[in-house]
């Protein structure tokens, strides 16, 4: 299970930033060619971007690229110069219908194949951020096996609504939840949007803490001392890690008496709850509280 | 049988004493060898520094010394320099605890003629100049500890020492704590007047008899001269110094917070000494919030002292601190306050010849670094491209006593690493040198095993020194190597005064 | 430098360079003029980075003003395909148009 805790959003025009994207802790990394870089730039950015996944290592962490979307006149180079590197993720903005998905897939296919790349090595991370985007969520996430999470980008969709954001962001409960059922439909990743205000630590924390709750995987950063605040809020409790600790107990114990049936204090245990609690002993890995092994009897 | 001048009959001899003078009048005889200076019955204080010469009987050749406590807002090197050069002085080796860029005026005079050599420490664009070669005589460097050692046992032989004084008395008792250019500790100038053969304090704010408190004893001062001002008071000591915001370098902070924290060494006494740089700021930082969540209750902070070192004593997290140096007005004031915040000469601080130093007692030092080479050798001299830029400081010294030296570094700086094969220049050797803190990772020098193991597992990317030096270098490429000449135009002493490497004339 | 085929990519930010190409300057081969503080060290490295880029974009014929900041190797190639690109596109626009 590919950690996704946090994603740190790294400007494509900015090669210092390149350098040292990976240093920082984050689970992944997005290099942005597109809203982090002007219309008149991302020529250079596009070039950039590639050299930079030729020849930096990036150690352990995931390397995502946003690319311009297929509809604007940047898209389809991006695809091009990019797909060759073979990073493990495009992410699609303003992505509205599984067809958005199914163009960028077959672009995709063609240069996998044209440039030696396994088939299938890059994944996709569509981005819902509009108000018919949001309509079309069950269709997107089971476009593609590309497709590896769902990213919810809330100042566009906020934008498109006509709404106001607010800090307590009542006013996106409703597409947060619909964004995570529609993940687990497809049994892929929810990923939420950034937290724009760097100075303000306590109010990402709460945002963070509140759509874990909701269900979502992990959470966009803008700035490498958002990440540590953001882990702190997916790190699971004592109590959660306990109670996940004894539910794979129960499965072990049950495979070992050769039952199909998981118990856990006379209660069946189901998929959903076995597969939640493996999440919370990996999220508390990450954090270093707990070690898996551990937890094996 | 003879009487004596107040008409006492002496007889002719004393059982015990072999020889003895009859007394003439008070105030009349001489009281014998002094250990510092014949005593005066003349005013101390003279109306301007040519006449404090004069009477210091200064001639060509001689070593003149000054502290660096005003820093870059010194103004009496460049001062007495002037006035050395008026009287047709010359060939004079410099003697400094440091210099810094406002002492570029060195140069000047020493085309002129009137400065020959520095024994001490270089900085800036007089560092440069010497790189280029132009002294004659090799500049010699020593540590804040090696100094003293040097001036102890007579091979830094030192004539007139001057000596800004923030505050002091017509006697010559000197404070650093009040005054317009008032710096907090003065504890390299203690040294200075302590092994000088003539003292002279050049004060801008002259004070009523007896200056209270003092730093330095008029015992050890012969000359007292005041002028307008000695420093620039903004230059001097900083507002306050920030911890950086820069996040490639809070990861390296913090990443030293979890050595030291995983060391086994940060516990109730603890110790420690750090730089104030950005890096070293923010990582005392951590440690802070690591000792209150411990609730661990320090013994000392040494070395220079800031606004932050302060905080921590005020806080209870240690028991007192130990000021060579005051960086920054909060630390000035608190010296002056603080019963727990003492001065210390250098001496004291990083003294081999003294009956014990302070960085002997050292738990954590934190230091910074030009280069770092697989054999831990540290170079705080040279930068990168060879060019002498940089004195010793306490590097050395606090790198020798430390249970624990922590070398803070980013793995490279614009395009040239940080980790190499070879240091330019050896400043401080491998084996008093515990363990590299880059972004990138950690390595741990392997003589020290039992550090090793304290620190697997705890989340740190714990690497070889050559795994280190590698990757540097596939990031950068291979930089050309300087090109340097035969002419030798420094001389890195150690500690001890054994020569542990030579710099020599950049091409 | 006329403005005639000039491309320019990059900054002088820490890391990053500024390059400007000019095509079509009636010179011959690669005249490059470059500064930064990672001359003294890296020179060779840097004038080959420049030539092997121009080259696989067909430009043997170029002036070239440079100023790095530390910039890695993958930078400055990226810098310079940029300029060289963004003149070559100068070139075409007139070429189509005159």
């Amino acid at each position: 299970m590919t950690l996704r805790r946090t994603s740190l959003y790294i400007p494509g025009n900015n090669p210092g930033m390149l350098l040292n994207a990976a240093v920082y802790g984050a689970d992944s990394i997005v290099l942005d060619l597109e809203d982090a870089v002007s219309v008149a730039e991302k020529d250079a950015a596009r070039i950039l971007v590639r050299n930079a996944l030729r020849s930096i290592s990036y150690r352990d962490v995931e390397v995502t690229v946003r690319v311009n979307s297929l509809s604007t006149p940047f898209g389809r180079e991006d695809f091009e110069e990019i797909v060759p590197l073979a990073p493990s993720v495009l992410r699609l903005p303003k992505c509205e219908t599984a067809d958005d998905v199914l163009r960028a897939e077959k672009l995709i296919g063609e240069l996998e194949e044209k440039s030696g790349v396994p088939a299938g090595s890059v994944k996709l991370i569509p981005i819902i951020e509009s108000a018919f985007g949001a309509s079309n969520l069950p269709e997107i996430v089971r476009s593609s096996p590309r497709v590896a999470a769902l990213n919810f980008g809330a100042e566009d969709y906020t934008a498109d609504l006509g709404a106001e954001r607010t800090k307590e962001g009542r006013e996106l409960d409703d597409i947060r939840s619909r964004i995570v059922a529609a993940a687990r439909i497809a049994g892929i990743q929810a990923l939420d949007s950034v937290f724009a205000d760097v100075n303000d630590s306590e109010g990402l924390f709460e945002e963070a803490f509140r759509v874990r709750r909701l269900g979502f995987d992990g959470k966009s950063v803008i700035h490498p001392r958002q990440i540590a605040i953001v882990h702190r809020a997916f790190t699971p409790s004592e109590k959660e890690i306990e109670y996940a600790g004894r539910v794979v107990a129960a499965i072990e114990e049950a495979a070992v008496r050769k039952s199909g049936v998981v118990a856990l204090n006379g209660r069946m245990i189901d998929a959903p709850v076995v597969a939640k609690a493996r999440k919370v002993l990996a999220l508390a890995e990450a954090a270093g509280v707990h070690r898996i092994e551990e937890s094996r009897p | 049988m003879r009487s004596n001048g107040i008409g006492r009959i002496l007889p002719e001899s004393i059982p015990g004493m072999d020889v003895f003078r009859p007394f003439e009048k008070a105030g009349s005889g001489p009281s014998g060898p002094s250990v510092f200076q014949v005593p005066k019955r003349e005013p101390k204080v003279l109306a301007c520094l040519e006449e404090a010469f004069r009477k210091a009987d200064v001639r060509d050749g001689m070593t003149i010394s000054f502290h660096h406590h005003l820093r870059n807002g010194d103004l009496v090197v460049n001062m007495a320099l002037d006035v050395l050069s008026g009287m047709g002085i010359r060939n004079l080796v410099l003697a400094p605890s440091a210099l810094f860029p406002v002492h570029r005026e060195v140069l000047r005079h020493v085309q002129s003629g009137t400065v020959r050599a520095i024994q001490g420490s270089v900085n800036g664009p007089v560092g440069r100049a010497v790189s280029e070669g132009l002294f004659d005589l090799p500049v010699i460097l020593r540590s804040h500890g090696g100094r003293v050692r040097a001036m102890q046992a007579g091979e830094l032989s030192v004539d007139i020492a001057v000596i800004a004084a923030p505050s002091a008395d017509c006697m010559g008792n000197i404070s650093g704590v009040s005054g317009p250019s008032a710096c907090g500790s003065l504890g390299y100038a203690f040294s200075d007047a302590c092994y000088a053969r003539q003292v002279i304090a050049v004060t801008d704010n002259l004070v009523p008899y007896p200056a209270v408190p003092y730093s330095l004893p008029q015992t050890l001062v012969d000359w007292v001269v005041p002028v307008e001002r000695i420093g620039d008071p903004e230059q001097i000591v900083s507002g306050t110094l920030r911890i950086t915001r820069d996040p490639l370098r809070l990861v390296i902070a913090e990443q030293v917070a979890r050595v030291v924290e995983s060391s086994g060494l940060l516990r109730d006494g603890f110790s420690m000494q750090a730089g104030a740089g950005g890096i070293s700021l923010a990582a005392s930082d951590f440690i802070r919030e690591r000792m209150r969540a411990a609730r661990i209750q320090g013994s000392f902070i040494s070395g220079g002292i800031t606004g932050q070192s302060v905080e921590m004593l005020e806080e209870g997290l240690f028991q007192a601190l130990l000021d060579v140096q005051s960086f920054d007005l909060a630390a000035a004031a608190s010296l002056a306050r603080n019963p727990a915040h003492l001065e210390m000469s250098a001496s004291f601080y990083a003294n081999t010849a003294a009956k014990g130093c302070v960085v002997d007692m050292l738990d954590v030092a934190v230091l910074g670094a030009t280069q770092v080479d697989t054999d831990f050798n540290v170079n705080v001299n040279t930068e990168s491209d060879g060019v002498l830029l940089h004195g010793i400081g306490g590097h050395m010294d606090t790198a020798a006593g430390a249970k624990m030296t922590v070398i803070v570094t980013p793995l490279l700086r614009g395009r040239m690493p940080m980790v190499v094969d070879r240091v330019l220049t050896v400043t401080t050797p491998g084996e008093t040198v515990d363990v590299v803190v880059t972004e990138r990772g950690v390595a741990v020098n392997p003589i020290r095993k039992d550090l090793l193991e304290n620190l697997r597992g705890k989340g740190l990317r714990l690497l070889d020194i050559h795994d280190l030096e590698r990757e540097a270098k596939s990031i950068t490429g291979v930089p050309r190597s300087p090109e340097f000449g035969e002419k030798i135009v420094g001389v890195v002493e150690y500690r001890d005064g054994g020569v542990i490497d030579v710099i020599r004339q950049r091409l | 430098m006329s403005s005639k085929a000039l491309g320019q990519a990059g900054t002088l930010e820490s890391c990053d360079a500024l390059v400007m190409v000019l095509l079509d300057a009636g010179k011959e081969g690669i005249v490059l003029e470059m500064d930064g503080p990672s001359l003294v060290s890296f020179e060779e490295d840097i004038r080959v980075a420049v030539s092997e880029t121009l080259a696989s974009l067909g430009i043997s014929d170029a002036e070239v003003r440079l100023s790095e900041r530390g910039a890695l190797d993958c930078t400055l190639r990226a810098r310079v395909e940029a300029a060289a690109r963004r003149a070559l596109a100068v070139l075409e626009k007139a070429g189509v148009e005159g």
